[in-house]
């Protein structure tokens, strides 16, 4: 039974499965791709083939236009196995955004899941995540330090609804990333009552539209940018984290800056940001749901992709297991979304 | 305490000083007797703990966390407390988290032995929240992002108009937590509080800037004139309860400038300016500020920087209330005072009765000495108003010194600020060693343009930034293209702190010099000349 290390390795464009023929989330145009989740670091436009989640698919093309998503492109169902080549392969929910799917590859008696990102709490955006018994996991450490534990997000949600009490003539901005968590963010705030119109960033438009158009209902929902100052006074007002400390922000009545994010645990990085109300709800396995991952898929072994793989490789070792770094390159910051690429807003009013 | 570490947390990252109230209000508004009480205590200072050391809690978090996971997340978070408030393991306790009137008082009771097993269980029952404050609460490290004052408005809006937060100020420094006779006064359910004979802070009464528009319908002839110092603004508080020595915003400095407090062997509440006095001769505010920034002073800066209090009004003599009267009786009082009392250390403010505009103006310029701010202007007939009445006493501050500078660095501002540039360090000019010419930054301004020129500042920052440094951005400013503000400034010292040689005291924009280039800004010499 060859080691998975055999054919499953580190190379410049990614992640390469050698007897599949294929790459999982390439950061370069590949002639075969398999994409996790549509987050920008994660697919990439230009692939010859691509093989992802049917939403997955449609989130990216609404990203990079018609097209761009890979010349040819397959979805298969959740847990249908294909043969590629000498492996055999599924997708399996990861609980990450609308799509994000672990990919589980077989190939000669061992199995390799690689989970792209995820999260175990529930998403009223998406799938949960599944955990699939394994060799060894291919796992991301974005939240890998013991001191990211995020809390309930419906506790958040009810500190930021209090606040809009509080300053009931002041827009609450609220930042974060366009795919995936305005959406679960839309959702947590209507689960928690709130009926009226939420307005919107023009670059957190089009995702919002492809979630309802794929069954996720997200409300009564306005361009920010076409209302009035005095009509967003005491509005919640969502926008990419880039926008809100920013001059776009200049159009709110007295905003209260609030950003929803893992990274907001620690008050330093809320302080140095500028944010006034900070929200911390992540995308991302806090550590807690890292380590007891690792238990449930019970892998000898676990891969770590992209975060703080010192600490998770350290807490492998004291569940008994070999942990490595797999020193992928590319793989950013997408909870705060820097450095990717934000679309841009069209201009639309005064 | 789930609130109290709430409001913590949100007082921190709040700058705005109308959230902040509205924040602090709810706290008083909702939480319960006693835990508002002991909460207001801890805002403001009162409970001074330092019941733990930080070596308790790195114990604590050694005996339940993974020593290399605990290094490695206080390295990432960089503060103790918030390391271990956020990965301290959570346990399923069927406890409630302690309330902040139970964990003070079991912290007051707890001998040092048993403190890490208490404050364990706290910490079991707590979420992260909660935890942090317990944690800062215990080791004195409560930093709160709110003044004292702001606490005492938010205060006196909860009692919906019928106590100002000046009423409160006078009651405050005889009471003590939790404070249950205060609250009942300001909702309507109890009386006043009676001070008695305790120190406390009376609101001092404030000046108003004299513009060239007042100036012309000013009856000098009612007014009487005094020199402006620029020292600090105290109020001396000696009565049978105790002597306290306060700052115009009521913070107690009496543990600062103890030979002051020392010799108020006497009866009565004076309002005067403490100075770094020697030979007579009033020392730039900058060596006063040697003595401000310590709580409490060695014998050796008491004797480099020594103080004394130039003595401006009498507000009570002996328990009488002084306040009603008009200025010239008070003043007549203060001179008798004076006169019987012969207090070492404190010496009378100098008149300069029946002023004319002529005579005033030409003092008012000649005052060159960087102690003197300018003049104030007393009505006779004026009673001692707490707040900033208009047209009592007036303020007329001699004109500013000022350089033409070139921006060099800018950072955006906080709050209403935030998305603008407006933190802006300025450069002069002067040669190289090696005989070129270089800009050297001299100051920092934040304030004194419109906001119009804030846009045109921003936007111009924004097109010509060099580099970046966290937060700060460099602009271009070569001789030929850069931003040229006139900066106004009170006084200029010479300083080794300053890469410059030399401080200014508050810099502000004068106005923007777009018809300069840079090459046509100051000289540093130019300052350094200027210094007297």
């Amino acid at each position: 039974m060859p080691h998975p290390e055999t054919w499953l390795q580190v190379r410049p464009e990614g992640l390469w499965c050698e007897p599949g023929g294929f790459f999982v989330d390439p950061v370069e145009p590949v002639q075969r791709a398999v994409i996790t989740h549509a987050h920008a670091d994660h697919a990439r436009p230009g692939h010859g083939a691509v093989l992802a989640s049917a939403e997955t698919l449609a989130i990216m093309e609404v990203r990079m236009g018609e097209g761009r998503a890979g010349r040819a492109r397959q979805a298969p169902n959740w847990g249908e196995v294909l043969t590629l080549g000498d492996v055999k392969l599924w997708l399996q929910p990861a609980g990450h955004v609308l799509g994000s799917a672990q990919v589980a590859i077989e190939h000669r008696g061992s199995r390799v899941v690689v989970s792209g990102d995820y999260k175990r709490v529930a998403d009223p955006t998406c799938l949960p995540f599944e955990p699939i018994p394994c060799d060894v996991f291919v796992t991301e450490a974005t939240f890998g330090l013991p001191v990211f534990r995020h809390p309930d997000p419906a506790a958040e949600i009810r500190t930021l609804l209090d606040s809009v009490a509080l300053f009931p003539t002041r827009t609450h901005v609220v930042g974060c990333y366009a795919l995936g968590k305005c959406q679960r963010l839309i959702r947590l705030i209507r689960e928690a009552g709130w009926d009226g119109p939420l307005y919107l960033h023009g670059a957190l438009l089009p995702v919002c539209r492809a979630y309802e158009a794929m069954g996720v209902p997200l409300g009564d929902l306005r361009p920010a940018t076409a209302s009035a100052k005095a009509e967003l006074a005491g509005a919640i007002v969502l926008a990419p984290p880039s926008a809100i400390a920013d001059r776009w922000a200049r159009r709110l009545a007295d905003p209260v800056v609030c950003l929803a994010s893992g990274w907001m645990r620690v008050r330093q990085r809320a302080k140095a940001k500028g944010i006034e109300l900070p929200l911390v709800i992540s995308d991302h396995a806090d550590w807690d749901e890292l380590c007891a991952t690792m238990t449930d898929v019970d892998a000898p072994e676990i891969w770590v992709t992209h975060g703080r793989e010192e600490a998770l490789i350290h807490a492998a070792a004291a569940q008994g297991r070999i942990g490595r770094p797999l020193r992928l390159i590319g793989y950013g910051d997408e909870e705060e979304g820097e450095g990717a690429p934000l679309v841009p807003e069209p201009v639309t009013g005064p | 305490m789930i609130a109290f570490a709430a409001l913590l947390e949100r007082l921190a990252l709040t700058p705005g000083r109308l959230a902040k109230i509205a924040l602090l209000r709810r706290f008083f508004e909702t939480e319960p007797d006693p835990d508002r009480g002991i909460g207001l205590a801890a805002l403001t200072g009162e409970l001074a703990f330092s019941a733990a050391k930080p070596g308790l809690i790195r114990a604590l978090a050694e005996s339940r966390t993974d020593p290399v996971l605990f290094a490695w997340s206080y390295d990432y978070v960089g503060d103790l407390a918030e390391t271990v408030a956020l990965m301290w393991p959570e346990r399923r306790v069927n406890l409630p988290p302690p309330l902040l009137a139970d964990v003070v008082a079991a912290l007051a009771a707890t001998p040092k032995a048993d403190l890490p097993d208490l404050v364990a269980t706290w910490l079991d029952a707590s979420p992260v929240p909660v935890r942090l404050a317990i944690l800062k609460l215990i080791t004195g490290a409560l930093r709160v992002g709110a003044s004292v004052r702001l606490a005492k408005i938010a205060l006196a809006e909860l009692s919906g108009g019928s106590v100002a937060a000046d009423d409160i100020e006078e009651v405050w420094h005889g009471l003590s937590p939790p404070y249950e006779a205060l609250f009942a006064w300001l909702e309507g359910r109890g009386p006043r509080p009676d001070p008695a004979d305790a120190p406390v802070f009376r609101p001092p009464m404030l000046a108003h800037p004299l513009e060239a528009a007042d100036l012309a319908s000013l009856d000098f002839g009612r007014f009487v004139a005094e020199w402006k110092w620029d020292g600090i603004r105290v109020q001396l508080v000696s009565t049978p309860g105790g002597r306290r020595l306060y700052s115009r915003g009521a913070e107690d400095i009496s543990a600062a400038f103890p030979e002051i407090v020392e010799r108020m062997s006497f009866d009565a509440v004076l309002d005067g300016e403490l100075l770094v006095l020697r030979d007579g001769v009033v020392a730039p505010f900058a060596e006063l500020q040697q003595r401000l920034n310590r709580k409490s002073p060695t014998a050796r800066m008491m004797a480099e920087y020594p103080v004394q209090v130039r003595l401006y009004d009498i507000l009570f003599e002996r328990g009488e209330d002084l306040r009603v009267l008009p200025f010239s009786e008070r003043r007549a009082r203060l001179e008798r005072f004076h006169d019987r009392e012969t207090p070492s250390g404190l010496d009378l403010s100098e008149l300069i009765d029946s002023p004319d505009l002529a005579t005033l103006s030409l003092l008012r310029d000649g005052a060159r000495a960087a102690s003197i701010e300018g003049l104030m202007l007393k009505r006779r007939d004026s009673p001692y108003v707490p707040g900033r009445p208009k047209g009592l006493w007036w303020k007329w501050k001699r004109d500013p010194l000022s350089v033409d500078a070139v921006l060099m660095y800018a950072q955006r501002g906080h709050g209403r600020r935030s998305s603008y540039y407006s933190d802006y360090t300025f450069g002069l000019w002067r040669e190289t060693e090696a005989g070129g010419e270089e800009l050297v930054p001299v100051g920092k301004a934040y304030s004194g343009f419109t906001d119009a020129e804030l846009v045109v500042l921003d936007r111009w920052i924004r097109n010509h930034t060099t580099k970046r440094f966290g937060p700060v951005r460099e602009v271009e400013h070569d001789p030929q293209v850069g931003i040229v503000l006139e900066i106004a400034f009170d006084a200029a010292q010479r300083s080794t702190r300053h890469k410059s040689g030399v401080a200014m005291r508050f810099p502000r924009v004068g106005r923007l010099r777009l018809d300069k280039k840079p090459q046509d800004a100051d000289r540093l010499e130019t300052l350094l000349r200027g210094i007297v």
